[in-house]
């Protein structure tokens, strides 16, 4: 069953993008050495990219379509994402960040998720302080409990673990995996690094220079290209 | 030393009522001028830059009298308040917010637009996918960021408008009770022989008054700060 469908063009400077894949439910990695085009595409999932020609569509909603000059804003698109940097907001506790979602969409208040979720992530303990005063890594879990909170259609991960040292990276990591086997969310994750990718994708494309490689399972992380991308 | 007369009461009040008013008429404009220039390219975004900062560089008089051609009663936009809303500015204490709050506007402008070029932008696409309209946005992450800025350029404003002088005078003229301001009642004790001890009395209380805003300021700035930006 398709849940996600990209088929978009997109020139950005000396890349051109051409994009074409599906994506099933679990997580779906976006796999590639840097300037492969990976975060234009999820920016385009997103919303916050316009591609120039092509169509994404997520279950039965069309997202964009540029034939039918359908462009569906970002903040209709429910649609978690989880930068690189976590952009959590600075002006607002860690409780704060995390209800902005369910603010913003004026659901009433579930204690029961909001604790479960915060809980799942290890997170409990740090609701009343500044995101100045988080590590890398609590920084980014809040950054992955804010998207869930706001109950996306899918969840984008774009190198979620990428400014973390190792230390953090391992501590960030069982909780993608816990996340991708409790949550039914759909996942589109975005990584360079082959090991993350096998231990949390069920299908991986792969890309490079702004086209799509190949598509299929883990089975696709091994060969000597890959290794040497390490 | 501070026992008052009637009159540099009324002088002192009214001076801090055109300073408010001023100040607070000017912060929306202000936000929405400072985002322009922050955030948007258009035809005659230069001019109006340069416009916003006129009154800083041109002498006050020349902003008074400019004031006084457009808003006096008969001026093109004096007249068209006066006859579809009823508002004057000619000669009324209103004439002399509206003067303070030209004079004060580019201080106020300038910090504000600061503020707003520096926000990480990308805080704004996060707040986006999280739901955020762009008003919303706006509401909820780009105004609590530019918040120092805003209080920066609140007091600026507010100072530059308490003190106002050559504008206010050529606008509204010297009216007792009406447009009489604490610098234009300073002027007017000085102007006449035994009126050195008012005068001075009135320099205590601008003096008096300059250092509680900036400390007002400097306190509230420093809220903001550790508030919006972690301890």
């Amino acid at each position: 069953m398709t849940v996600l469908a990209v088929d978009v063009d997109k020139v950005l400077g000396g890349l051109k993008l051409a994009v074409h894949f599906r994506a099933a439910g679990g997580v779906t990695a976006l796999f590639g050495p840097s300037g492969a085009g990976k975060t234009s595409i999820v920016n385009m999932i997103a919303g916050l990219l316009s591609p120039d020609r092509g169509h994404i569509t997520l279950d039965d909603t069309v997202l964009f379509d540029a034939a039918r000059r359908i462009d569906v804003p970002p903040h209709r698109r429910r649609i978690g994402y989880v930068f690189q940097e976590g952009r959590l907001f600075p002006h607002l506790s860690v409780r704060q960040n995390l209800d902005y979602g369910r603010r913003m969409s004026g659901r009433p208040r579930d204690v029961r998720e909001f604790e479960r979720i915060a809980a799942l992530l290890g997170i409990t303990q740090l609701l009343n302080r500044r995101p100045r005063m988080l590590s890398g890594g609590e920084r980014q879990r809040v950054a992955i409990g804010r998207a869930l909170l706001m109950r996306p259609r899918l969840l984008l991960l774009d190198e979620p673990l990428a400014s973390l040292d190792a230390g953090h990276k391992r501590e960030i990591l069982p909780y993608l995996v816990r996340l991708r086997d409790e949550a039914a969310i759909p996942m589109v994750y975005v990584s360079h690094t082959a090991a993350e990718v096998r231990r949390i994708a069920t299908t991986v494309v792969r890309l490079d220079g702004g086209r799509v490689v190949a598509t299929g399972g883990i089975e696709l992380l091994a060969g000597p290209e890959v290794e040497a991308l390490e | 030393m501070l026992d008052l007369s009637a009159a540099e009461w009324t002088a002192l009040k009214l001076s801090l009522r055109i300073a408010v008013v001023a100040t607070a008429w000017a912060v929306p404009f202000a936000v929405l001028i400072g985002w322009l220039l922050a955030r948007k390219n258009f035809w005659g975004k230069t001019i109006l830059d340069g416009l916003v900062h006129l009154p800083l560089v041109l002498p006050p008089v020349v902003t008074g009298y400019l004031l006084l051609i457009g808003f006096g009663r008969k001026g093109p936009i004096g007249g068209f308040l006066h006859d579809y809303f009823g508002i004057v500015f000619a000669f009324r204490w209103t004439g002399a917010a509206l003067a303070a709050a030209v004079m004060g506007f580019p201080l106020m402008v300038r910090p504000i637009r600061l503020a707003l070029e520096t926000i990480d932008r990308h805080l704004e696409d996060a707040a986006a996918t999280l739901g955020a309209n762009r008003v919303l946005v706006f509401l909820t992450v780009t105004l609590p960021l530019a918040l120092p800025g805003i209080i920066a350029g609140v007091l600026l404003c507010f100072a530059r408008a308490l003190g106002e002088f050559g504008a206010t005078i050529t606008f509204v003229s010297n009216i007792p009770g009406e447009t009489q301001t604490l610098s234009a009642a300073i002027y007017t004790f000085l102007q006449i022989p035994d009126g050195e001890a008012a005068a001075v009395r009135m320099v205590v209380i601008a003096i008096v008054l300059a250092f509680a805003a900036l400390f007002a300021a400097e306190w509230l700035g420093r809220r903001a700060t550790t508030r919006f930006h972690g301890e």
